[in-house]
């Protein structure tokens, strides 16, 4: 086994499954661009709901709150706790199976970068969704399209306060005297796009937010935010949504009739009303200098070093900005970075990342098992080492460097699982097999002494999982 | 960037015996008369006015709008001296402030003055002038200075440490757990291959160290088990502050701790009397009521200060909310605290009063509460504070007679 095909495997994937390394020996670079242009693992989520069936079933459920219908609103409570676990079994799933983990790495980079949180609960029905249907699609394609996708996104108008935001000069917005809601704008510009130092200011902020406003969930194509004779679904309603052109696509809906009137200033830019001219905005943030900088910092961050080297940040820059955010050839650049192929370990998995590795390795028959009604464990050890998939702490979404999974408790905890899944999992296959085919030359040769020398093939499996060469990538 | 653990080494390459001893006990350098000090991190910007509400002020119900507290009846404030109340949900908070254990400061902010969360909470937690020129946290640099940086001197209520704690003095973390520990053979063949590891030796030892005395306590304590029930991230504050409670009284424990409580980012149906805020706040106040119960004799030694990142919009947004904004909250108590004021220069609400006509002004550093702290409760010299925990600070002095002579 090659030393580059160990990398390709961890650095690069999601740690290696039996054979694996194998199969990327001959030429890793190749065996990850293949990937690229292959995976998308879209038969997986067939059964899911899409983004336009969840918002009828939020509009569904809104009714039942307001008809005061309790026992049907549990029922329909219960069933939204069942497509969360369902969505969240099929994420591990993916992970723990997956022909194209380089594909998947990037899912769940881009996924994060765009943090969508079930911390505010309104948003909890639509987040796997959104990584399947706003962020999956668009992972290989450009940068732009992703943004667009996102911003749309129910779970992101709804995390960042965007889906009640009105211009407070708009029709709703002079009757109901509801106004605009800055968080996505902001963040937008902070997080998504330019970058804390973009060079930004809160006017930009307010600008963007006023071209925003009308952004929303789909309700049908009612005249949100009005009520009396003008309301949601009157003959009136669809005569103004009609007369200024509202947009309604799989969940999102633009309403004009909340959209700030008037031509908006972005950065010196200006930019139309109504929906064509956030749409435009959001596509010159995307393809901004300060923009290619950002991602580039953050992809060299994820998959090179905690602190990059600036050689590798700048040529991804470049790809970045000449491509006018082409990902593909961002992805390209890194896969050729003799930094990205340093044979020290410069990363330490996320514990979704160490868990995944774990089963990739060792899952075995099990993941047959593994769906909604068990997914539950997998779901309490991601939080008890920090990291619940789709419950980032913040929009900044989850950390990426290795102090903020190292903390003494955190070690223990992953110590703990070692332990714990090696028990489950470790009763028949030989250790040391096993340590070989997942980390090749990268397995220390103390630790396999170690492994060796266990008391049993479930410690044995518990110290693989623990050692330090397993816990980085 | 600085690193805890790059220079924690030499107990662990002594090998395995160091970790077959979960009942060891770490020893510890004790404060002078053995006090405490508790930092909590109000983290997504705490709504000033909503927690100590100016119900006495003549533009609040107007400005405030559905997020003004009723002036009687239920939801209504509890007040305090006229002018200013504490919300109805913070019935442990007033309690303190009536026995004068609680200080509350109004128009509270760091040096920093844009509104991201994440710029404002590295100044808060860094203690610097502007966001990323430091990169540890002001309360691990406090740490030499009190002989607590072996490891066991401060805790952080986290699985890891928060930006705050982090820094070239080793510290601890816990959070409540379900998993049981792996027994002493694997634990100590673990041991043997984190030898030589530069970050897992060390937080291994550490972790297993703060286990022991969390173990300990709750066979000392009178009231029952450690709480197991999981409590990070948004949820549950009350299983942490119990179980910390009680590692933070222990004779052998850590004397600083560090808590980091999120839910407070209310853009959108904040609530007033009642609703989420409301809830939140709630949980925050019983937490604390059971951290003094937990710390029990300890109490009178401690000094607690609730700071966070930045205040929030006056008036209420267009989604039944707030935004982000400037002067602040913070809060300053426990038994080894002077309180029973309120600390404000207040300017009223007037929009000519009001910084770009939308936010609390800023009168007060967030880092001359810290310091009163400090200096007065834990006697850290005028200078260190001025120069290596708040550097380029001499221009903003503790505010003085917050702690019990």
């Amino acid at each position: 086994m090659s030393l580059e095909g160990a990398l390709a495997a961890n650095r690069f994937g999601l740690g290696a499954k039996p054979g694996e390394i194998d199969e990327a020996n001959d030429n890793p670079k190749a065996w990850l661009l293949n990937q690229l242009a292959r995976g998308q693992d879209s038969a997986r989520f067939a059964n899911l709901s899409s983004t336009s069936e969840l918002a009828a079933q939020l509009v569904k459920q809104q009714l039942l709150r307001r008809a005061k219908d309790k026992d049907a609103l549990k029922s329909f409570l219960m069933q939204a706790r069942q497509t969360y676990l369902r969505e969240m079994a099929a994420r591990f799933l993916v992970g723990f199976e997956t022909e194209a983990p380089l594909h998947e790495r990037l899912v769940r980079f881009w996924s994060n970068h765009f943090a969508v949180s079930t911390q505010k609960p309104q948003c909890a029905l639509f987040v796997g969704a959104f990584e399947r249907e706003a962020i999956r699609p668009h992972v290989t394609g450009r940068f732009s399209d992703m943004v667009l996708a996102a911003e749309r996104h129910p779970a992101m108008q709804l995390y960042l306060d965007n889906a009640q935001s009105i211009g407070p000069d708009s029709l709703a917005g002079q009757r109901s005297g509801k106004g605009r809601n800055e968080n996505l704008g902001r963040e937008i510009l902070e997080l998504h796009t330019l970058g804390v130092e973009g060079g930004y200011t809160q006017d930009d902020v307010i600008a963007l937010a006023n071209l925003l406003t009308g952004w929303s969930v789909d309700r049908g194509p009612g005249l949100a935010g009005l009520a009396g004779p003008a309301g949601p679904a009157g003959p009136v309603a669809r005569m103004v949504n009609t007369a200024m052109g509202g947009e309604a696509e799989n969940g999102f809906r633009f309403y004009p009739p909340r959209h700030e009137p008037g031509a908006k200033t972005l950065l010196g830019r200006s930019y139309q009303e109504g929906y064509r001219g956030g749409v435009q905005a959001l596509t010159d943030l995307a393809q901004h200098r300060a923009t290619a900088r950002h991602i580039a910092t953050k992809l060299a961050t994820h998959f090179i070093a905690d602190n990059p080297p600036e050689a590798s940040v700048k040529r991804i820059e470049s790809a970045f900005r000449e491509s006018g955010g082409d990902l593909m050839k961002v992805y390209e650049v890194i896969i050729d970075d003799p930094a990205a192929w340093r044979p020290e370990p410069a990363k330490f998995r996320s514990p979704v990342e160490y868990v995944t590795a774990a089963m990739r390795i060792a899952g075995g028959d099990t993941l047959a098992a593994l769906d909604e009604k068990t997914v539950g464990p997998f779901m309490q050890s991601a939080r008890a080492m920090g990291e619940m998939p789709f419950a980032a702490p913040s929009p900044q979404g989850w950390p990426d460097v290795t102090d903020s999974w190292t903390g003494s408790d955190a070690v223990l905890q992953r110590v703990e699982w070692a332990n714990t899944a090696a028990q489950r999992l470790g009763g028949q296959s030989d250790p040391v097999m096993l340590a070989d085919s997942a980390l090749g030359p990268l397995l220390n040769p103390e630790t396999r002494i170690g492994i060796a020398r266990a008391a049993s093939p479930a410690q044995g499996l518990a110290l693989l999982f623990a050692s330090p060469e397993f816990q980085r990538r | 960037m600085l690193n805890r653990r790059t220079f924690l080494n030499a107990g662990i390459a002594c090998g395995a015996l160091a970790f077959s001893g979960t009942h060891a006990r770490l020893a510890f350098a004790a404060l002078p008369d053995d006090k405490r000090f508790i930092v909590v991190i109000l983290r997504g910007a705490l709504d000033g006015l909503a927690a100590v509400p100016a119900h006495g002020d003549p533009d609040y119900a107007s400005l405030r709008g559905s997020l003004a507290l009723p002036q009687s009846g239920p939801g209504a404030p509890i007040d305090l001296d006229g002018l200013f109340g504490l919300h109805p949900s913070l019935h442990n908070l007033s309690e303190m402030w009536h026995d004068k254990e609680l200080a509350i400061f109004h128009n509270v902010a760091t040096p920093y003055r844009d509104r991201s969360h994440f710029d404002a909470q590295n100044v808060l937690e860094t203690g610097g002038t502007a966001p990323h020129h430091l990169h540890d946290g002001w309360l691990n640099r406090a740490l030499a200075p009190l002989a607590l940086d072996t490891g066991n001197g401060a805790l952080a209520v986290a699985s890891s440490p928060p930006l705050l704690l982090d820094g070239s003095s080793h510290v601890t973390s816990w959070m409540p757990s379900r998993m049981q520990a792996p027994d002493d053979d694997l634990l100590a063949r673990i041991g043997m291959l984190y030898a030589k590891d530069p970050v897992l030796g060390a937080a291994l030892k550490q972790a297993l160290a703060t286990r022991a005395t969390a173990n300990a306590a709750m066979h000392d304590s009178a009231s029952g088990p450690m709480p197991m029930q999981n409590g990070q991230g948004y949820g549950a504050i009350m299983p942490m502050m119990e179980g910390a409670g009680r590692i933070l009284a222990a004779a052998d424990g850590p004397r600083v701790g560090v808590f980091d409580i999120g839910g407070w980012d209310t853009h959108s149906n904040q609530g007033a009397g009642d609703g989420q805020l409301a809830r939140r706040l709630q949980a925050l106040d019983e937490s604390f009521a059971a951290l003094k119960t937990e710390l029990g004799p300890a109490w009178k030694k401690t000094a607690i200060v609730a700071a966070t990142e930045f205040g929030r919009t006056v008036a209420v947004n267009g989604t039944g909310g707030t935004d982000h904004g400037t002067g602040g909250i913070a809060f300053l108590f426990g038994g080894a605290v002077a309180g029973g004021t309120i600390h404000a220069e207040w300017s009223g609400l007037k929009p000519a009063a009001l910084k770009d006509g939308r936010d609390l002004p800023a009168r007060t550093d967030t880092r001359a509460i810290f310091k009163a702290a400090l200096a007065d409760h834990l006697k850290i010299a005028k200078q260190t504070l001025d120069e290596k925990i708040f550097p380029d600070s001499s221009g903003i002095p503790a505010v003085r007679d917050l702690i019990r002579a």
